[in-house]
């Protein structure tokens, strides 16, 4: 009989606990969901999206070895003009990269580089967007090394005016895709093109750090 | 009723058809969408001044402007280029008479002449994005031109020469 008052008691205090509990709650949640559509870049407080250095820096590595492969460095070359094959030789004709990437005079790139592949070993390969980086911002990846290559790209004003989120769409691009579309008589990229993205994202999502 | 159905295959069938302006002229064309474009021109439209040479985009014999951009037709499908405007050498002047053609007669560049209709329509596209080409200019343009017989030297001064007809001929319009 002694305990009913405790009891009605108890069952007054936990009504306003409650209530101010939700409110606070929903305030916080709120809150986060308002940071995760400000800046998408920030990530949802997913444990993958945190920043870690030696992760990041570790797929960057993984990352490298494909924009080193041929099929990527090939159209990143140090001079103007472009490269060709596995070897990466200096392209035939003598073609140059031009002010916007895309060749000059009777030496544009879609003129021979279709939408699609041509059948057939070692003929041009295709994709709609053929084409170099232009002149104004070559997007250099032949000759630089791992720690050079990571900070270019996370370079506003050395990627092509990408900010991270871009980066990672970049990944989904067709031209890049078409890396893993070589034609006959190419080698492909080192890695799948799902785990060049995983490892492209994962780089990116956990702070874009350039190795050591 | 037997009229009508001839009717509706003829109505598909025209659907089906490929429509191509060459030369300033429309052609209606029963082909695989992915047939080489250099096929149509030649075998079924019958301009036989575009010529093949390798097949592969290597040698520029078989160059024609789509568009205005000197496209290798061998490895162009006949799709891509449906309803654009495609100029083949017998329109690219209507009397032979474009600062290029003029330049090829006066220094008699051809040998065998086999790749000289890629060889025109490419310096054509040279001459009208630079009116002045240096010798670098020209090689940026015509390296991808092959000419068997070696008339490389005749290709470059018969440039430079249809720089100053074409020139010429710009002052004597204006």
């Amino acid at each position: 009989m002694k305990q009913e008052p405790q009891i009605k008691f108890h069952s007054r205090l936990p009504v306003k606990t409650m209530a101010v509990m939700i409110a606070v709650v929903s305030l916080i949640t709120a809150s986060l969901a308002f940071r995760a559509t400000g800046d998408p870049t920030k990530g949802t407080g997913n444990n993958a999206d945190k920043k870690d250095s030696v992760a990041s820096a570790k797929a960057f590595l993984k990352v490298y070895k494909v924009l080193m492969s041929p099929r990527c460095m090939n159209c990143h070359p140090a001079g103007d003009a472009p490269l060709q094959g596995d070897d990466s030789h200096i392209h035939t004709m003598d073609v140059v990269r031009g002010p916007d990437g895309k060749g000059m005079y009777a030496a544009k790139c879609s003129n021979c580089h279709q939408p699609a592949n041509v059948p057939g070993q070692h003929t041009p390969p295709g994709n709609p967007k053929w084409q170099l980086p232009p002149s104004d911002m070559k997007m250099v990846f032949q000759g630089k090394t791992a720690r050079q290559l990571a900070l270019q790209i996370m370079n506003y004003n050395m990627n092509g005016h990408k900010n991270k989120e871009q980066l990672i769409e970049h990944a989904r691009d067709t031209l890049v895709k078409s890396a893993w579309n070589m034609g006959e008589g190419r080698v492909p990229p080192p890695m799948s093109y799902s785990a060049f993205v995983n490892v492209w994202d994962e780089w990116i999502k956990k702070g874009g750090y350039a190795p050591k | 009723m037997q009229l009508n159905i001839y009717s509706t295959i003829i109505y598909y069938k025209f659907q089906l058809m490929t429509t191509l302006n060459v030369n300033q002229k429309v052609y209606q064309v029963d082909v695989d969408p992915n047939m080489p474009l250099l096929w149509v021109i030649r075998d079924i439209i019958g301009l036989t001044g575009t010529k093949y040479g390798c097949g592969v985009a290597q040698c520029g014999a078989c160059v024609v402007h789509l568009n205005g951009e000197a496209v290798r037709s061998c490895v162009t499908k006949v799709s891509r280029a449906e309803g654009q405007k495609i100029v083949t050498i017998e329109g690219l002047s209507a009397n032979n008479d474009h600062p290029a053609q003029l330049a090829w007669q006066e220094i008699d560049v051809p040998q065998c002449g086999y790749c000289h209709s890629g060889q025109l329509m490419s310096a054509a596209v040279l001459l009208r994005d630079n009116p002045n080409p240096t010798d670098q200019d020209i090689d940026i343009a015509m390296s991808g031109n092959i000419c068997r017989c070696g008339t490389y030297l005749r290709i470059r001064k018969a440039i430079h020469l249809a720089a100053e007809i074409q020139k010429n001929k710009t002052a004597v319009i204006s």
